[in-house]
């Protein structure tokens, strides 16, 4: 491929006509991507449309099928994760990536620590040189310590200043806010404005309009693996965004819905565990969605997983209906119609490498089987009722899980809920990390389940899915129950101040 | 300092000293200096071994080949010995040797992604068949080594025979690969956090075969000092000899998940293990004893291990903070 | 970007393809070919081989080490490993044997042999499944303790004197060449192929193989069925250990030797993915029948077993390489 022309600006990094097949499937189809020093670039698409792929050619893990690759105007290659790296082009990964074993300095220098005279490491140069880099960022940390023994964003900082060390140009970051706390992101944002002023070309990966529109310069669009557009952040708004990524206008409307409790069904009084959780009190009623707010690491998993059986309260009284019940195991809770539709989607949720019918009906199988022998027209009976209805995009009923993309794998596993006919269905992020287009799907047929009667608890930390979803928001905050709202009394501004410990100016509530 | 007194190194090394100093209330022969080296010397060849075991572990995989190795290398120094190669070209090429066996092991894990148990508990069966096949199942005894080959490994220097000199010196060599080398700290990272270590520019499966090739080529040495320290050579020398590795290995706290371990721990592990094997004779229990005990020694370090190891869950509550 | 993004295809089918091209790429139509080959290339190679009695022989190389293997490919399929069998084997031999000296008969001794089988299968089960502890580690652990016992019973000595009737279970026969031990093979691969493809705790096992956590999400006891699956696997060692010590006539404490090393061959050779989740009882059956075949075929042909070994080692690493190196190459092409 010719250059065409000589551009006004060279990017530091220019990526042209990028091609990537896998088998049987198109994961890129000769798309561009231009990066430039000091300014942040922001890559949008729904899943599936090709960023991860993107960021592992990038990096050296994949090769492209096609296409070229430019540093400085220079055609060159990425062979490997090393020649990337010597490149100049680092990426600060979704998923802490980094050894719990090592040391802060060992983790920063790994692959590149300072030597001595014999060609050992150089233990105290390293040391000296982590200390300075941290301080660079502004993290007060012990470069001597171990990872395992530092939370999530001190590890995410680690990261950083890991790309720092080795002089990185190219600062890739992979949905680096998703699992952080609204301080954590806040000193992300201001770590981001940092690098961009020491001239670091940096590509920025993200689901959150919001957060693009405060930092980047320029976005780039894919979608299906192909480049939609690209440009100016100040020439774009958000709406047109949206309507690129799913190549269709959205608007972000959720479903209309009767607000008409039913009866309790599940009453949770003085819920308490030794580390996690505090005090939890609530009712559930038939029809309702109750949601629970609060930022990441507040107790809320913690919390419905206790009430799911994972995990033993070691207080407090739990009624279904009208028994008092004693949830020992997910097995008991699932007895007593209480069902849970875990965040970690590809861990806890779909067993991947099982077809989609075996399941749906795991749970059910109890009910398809004849004194403990599988009937399998009965299973894909049921399969087939339940994929259907929540619209399941597969190719059969017979294809692995894992094949699915997210959004269809989240169908899966609460197609395999719904097959059990349960009471009361826990959603927890029903909605992370899976396109707008499922999102919009999973949100209507929540509505369509609380209408049927069933009781419905969802944790989310998207403000606008709460507010848009919720009868009723919990907030939760260092493991207990803060604040409670009803419909009428919610605000984004009332929420994230209960979530964050701030006194409430607007004095509504509940 | 509580990292420390809490740290698996301290408590073995306090647990082999009350072992012993319990052994000597009874029989204070044993912890005569003479005797104290006879021990260590007993234990060279498992602390080597477990030392190669333990770089095997640390990237997620396991050699279980490493006692045929050893003895398939100790059947061709026999054989090169009788066939008058001097014992100068004998030792590199036995360690050459092992490094191929190992390097065998190391491809197959690396190129074709065959998990690593597989891949050695077939080749633990070849390469002892290959003895079979290159001996003709026949013994090589004292007769026909030559002395030089026989005394070097029992040979004192500095009170104290080649064998255990050779001990300490892979000891000293380890705690510097693993500790001050990149190539020892990517052992722990391969293991650790396989997926990481490819975006940090570590190349998973070479770095696993560069673990099979030092096991191989430690297995290797261990095989000549082996064959000329017992004078015998035959196909099922050191059988089993693999699985009091891996005890040393995980009695030493080194984690079977792969990315946790020490050299202390190894050495330990392995002259706990050293210990009780010299200790039973002594105080009259049949040598019929050491599997059981060796065996219940594993369990126990596994269940030591994990309750250590054990997530205790987040600790979200500020008031649970103190207490966790 | 994939299938699943096509517009609107509301009806989703069952299966995609039909039930015969599916068949016909599986393992195990690869190893029947491998085990038919053998089975001709032995005709060929000695006249004694097709004649009833000796291929009635021939089944003793693998009956004993099956019946361990089935268990072991549910353990397997379930992502744990049990490498203790064969001591569990020297452990319900040697308690058996010290029954005799107490003068047990014969239904004693099988009463013995499965109670001990089951004890073993359950202190392992105890570790793995209640404690979490990693069954590799732990069962390389329970390996030399039970076998460290029946030494400190044994030392160098050995049990005989084994009531006549129960030679039965080794060298007894039920119907003209069809000995006891291949009627309770084909008994025992029934009962596992039925329980591990046609049951609920069969797909259990699938489930927690695939993904354990997923599986406790879902309900499944998880615990429950890995400590049944080492119940299991140590009552099939206690009845296999029950037909050798019957087919031996004596006991030493180093009995069965390397079995565990034989049952886990032929689980991978029989297309059980080592890791979890996946493998057939067909499967396991063929591998089984295959690794008969070589054997016998080498005895005919005055191979000594250690060279056999060297052929199973090859076997292992091949079957798992081969299909491998074959994807690799269409790949380049």
């Amino acid at each position: 491929m010719q250059a065409p022309s000589i551009p006004p600006e060279t990017p530091v990094l220019r990526l042209s006509g990028i091609a990537k097949s896998f088998p049987g499937v198109r994961a890129l189809s000769g798309v561009s991507l231009e990066l430039h020093a000091g300014e942040v670039t922001a890559l949008v698409g729904e899943n599936g449309a090709g960023k991860s792929t993107m960021v592992k050619i990038l990096t050296g893990i994949y090769q492209p099928d096609s296409g070229t690759i430019a540093v400085d105007g220079v055609e060159t290659r990425f062979p490997t994760a090393s020649a990337a790296a010597e490149a100049g082009v680092t990426a600060i990964h979704q998923e802490t990536v980094l050894f719990d074993e090592l040391t802060v300095a060992e983790n920063i220098f790994l692959g590149h620590a300072p030597r001595t005279r014999f060609g050992l490491i150089d233990r105290a140069a390293m040391l000296r040189e982590a200390r300075a880099l941290l301080a660079r960022i502004g993290a007060e940390l012990d470069p001597a310590i171990r990872l395992r023994d530092l939370g999530i964003a001190n590890k995410h900082l680690v990261a950083i200043a890991r790309a720092l060390s080795i002089d990185a140009r190219v600062v890739i970051m992979d949905e680096p806010t998703a699992a952080l706390s609204y301080k954590e992101i806040e000193e992300l944002y201001d770590l981001v404005a940092r690098l961009k002023a020491e001239g670091k070309a940096i590509l920025f990966i993200s689901h959150k309009f919001d957060e693009i529109f405060r930092i980047a310069d320029r976005w780039t669009v894919f979608r299906d693996g192909e480049l939609v557009g690209a440009g100016h952040m100040r020439d774009v708004t958000e709406g047109q965004l949206v309507q690129m990524m799913v190549g269709r206008p959205v608007d972000q409307i959720f479903p209309k819905r009767q607000h008409s409790l039913g009866a309790p069904v599940l009453t949770v009084a003085g819920y308490s565990h030794a580390t996690e959780f505090e005090d939890i009190n609530f009712t559930l009623h038939r029809g309702e969605i109750l949601g629970f707010y609060g930022l990441v690491g507040a107790g809320r998993s913690e919390f419905m997983q206790a009430l799911f059986g994972i995990t033993r309260p070691s207080k407090g009284a739990c009624r279904v209906g009208d028994r008092v019940v004693v949830i020992r195991s997910t097995a008991e809770a699932i007895a007593q119609g209480i069902v849970y539709v875990p965040e970690d989607r590809g861990r806890q949720g779909a067993v991947k490498g099982l077809p989609i019918y075996q399941n749906v009906t795991l749970p059910s199988l109890r009910r398809t089987s004849r004194h403990g022998f599988l009937r399998l027209a009965q299973e894909f009976a049921l399969a087939r009722e339940y994929t259907e209805r929540l619209d399941l995009r597969a190719a059969s009923l017979d294809q692995d899980v894992g094949l699915l993309s997210g959004g269809n794998q989240q169908k899966v596993v609460i197609a395999k809920w719904l097959a059990m006919k349960p009471r009361v269905i826990i959603l927890d992020e029903p909605t992370k990390g899976i396109d707008i287009g499922s999102k919009a799907a999973v949100h209507e047929f929540m509505a369509e389940l609380a209408a049927q009667g069933l009781a419905v608890i969802m944790v989310s930390s998207e403000i606008p899915e709460v507010l848009g979803m919720s009868d009723r928001v919990i907030v939760m905050r260092e493991g207990r129950m803060v604040a409670e709202f009803a419909k009428d009394r919610m605000t984004p501004e009332r929420l994230v101040r209960a979530a964050a410990g701030l006194a409430d100016t607007t004095g509504a509530a509940a | 300092m509580t990292r420390l007194l809490t740290s698996r190194e301290a408590q073995l090394g306090v647990a082999i000293l009350v072992m012993i100093a319990l052994i000597a209330v009874r029989f204070p022969a044993f912890v005569a200096p003479a005797n104290l080296a006879n021990v260590f010397n007993d234990t060279s060849a498992l602390i080597i071994l477990a030392l190669a075991q333990m770089a095997v572990i640390l990237t997620k995989c396991i050699d279980l080949s490493i006692a045929a190795t050893l003895a398939l290398c100790g059947m061709v120094a026999a054989m090169m010995n009788v066939a008058g190669v001097p014992l100068a070209a004998i030792i590199p090429l036995v360690i050459l040797l092992g490094a191929g066996l190992g390097a065998v092991n190391g491809l197959l894990v690396w190129k074709l992604d065959i998990p690593p148990i597989v891949v050695t508990l077939g080749t633990m069966t070849i390469y002892r068949g290959v003895i079979f096949l290159i001996s003709g199942g026949k013994w090589i005894n004292d007769q026909q080594m030559s002395a030089a080959f026989k005394s070097f490994p029992r040979a004192d220097f500095l009170f104290l025979p080649v064998l255990s000199w050779t001990a300490i010196l892979v000891v000293v060599v380890f705690a510097v690969l693993i500790g001050r080398t990149p190539l020892g700290r990517s052992f722990f990272a391969v293991g650790g956090n396989p997926h990481a270590a490819v975006y940090t520019g570590i190349n998973v499966g070479r770095t696993q075969f560069l673990a099979f090739v030092i096991s191989g080529a430690l297995a290797g040495l261990t095989g000549y000092l082996w064959v000329a320290r017992y004078a015998v050579a035959y196909v099922d020398i050191a059988g089993g000899f693999e699985l009091d590795v891996v005890a040393a290995c995980v009695i030493g706290g080194i984690s079977i998940a792969g990315g946790a371990g020490s050299v202390g721990g190894a050495v330990l592990g392995a002259l706990f293990l050293g210990v009780i094997k010299n200790a039973l004779p002594v105080i009259g229990i049949s040598p019929f004893w050491q599997m059981a005990i060796s065996g219940t020694a594993i369990i126990l370090a596994i269940a030591v291990n994990a309750s250590q190891g054990r997530t205790k869950g987040r600790v979200i509550l500020k008031s649970a903070e103190h207490v966790a | 970007m994939s299938l699943s993004d096509t517009p609107h295809a509301r009806h989703i089918p069952d299966r995609l393809a039909s039930p015969l091209s599916r068949a016909l790429k599986r393992w195990e139509v690869l190893l029947f070919l491998v085990a038919a080959a053998i089975f001709v290339i032995n005709s060929f190679a000695s006249p004694y081989f097709l004649d009833p009695w000796s291929l009635s022989d021939a089944t003793y190389n693998f009956t004993e080490k099956a019946m361990i293997g089935f268990a072991m490919a549910l353990l397997i399929i379930a992502g744990e490993i049990d490498l203790s069998v064969a001591s569990i084997m020297a452990l319900t031999s040697t308690a058996m044997g010290f029954a005799v000296t107490l003068g047990a008969g014969t239904p004693e001794l099988v009463a013995i042999g499965i109670v001990v089988g089951l004890a073993c299968g359950a202190f392992n089960g105890m570790l793995v499944a209640g404690m979490g502890l990693p069954s590799i580690v732990v069962t390389i652990g329970t390996m030399s303790l039970f076998r460290g016992i029946s030494y400190i019973v044994l030392g160098d000595k050995a049990y005989n004197g084994y009531p006549a009737s129960f030679a039965y279970f080794g060298q007894g026969y039920v119907w003209w060449v069809f000995s006891f031990e291949l009627a309770l093979f084909a008994v025992a691969a029934l009962v596992f192929g039925v329980l591990l493809h046609r049951t609920n705790f069969g797909r259990a096992i699938y489930v927690i193989g695939n993904n354990p956590v997923a599986a406790l999400f879902s309900g499944i006891r998880v615990a429950r069925v890995k400590f049944i699956l080492f119940l299991l696997t140590g009552v099939m060692s206690g009845i296999a250990s029950i037909c050798l010590t019957s087919r031996l006539g004596s006991t030493r404490p180093s009995i069965a030797l390397g079995t565990e090393l034989e049952a886990v061959t032929m689980v991978v050779l029989g297309g059980v993915n080592i890791l979890g989740g996946s493998g057939t009882i067909p499967g396991v059956v063929l591998a089984a029948l295959v690794m008969g075949l070589v054997t016998f075929g080498f005895g005919l042909l005055n191979v000594p077993g250690i060279v056999m070994s060297i052929f199973i080692g090859l076997l292992l690493i091949g079957v798992i390489a081969l299909p491998r190196l074959w994807a690799r190459a269409r790949r380049r092409r």
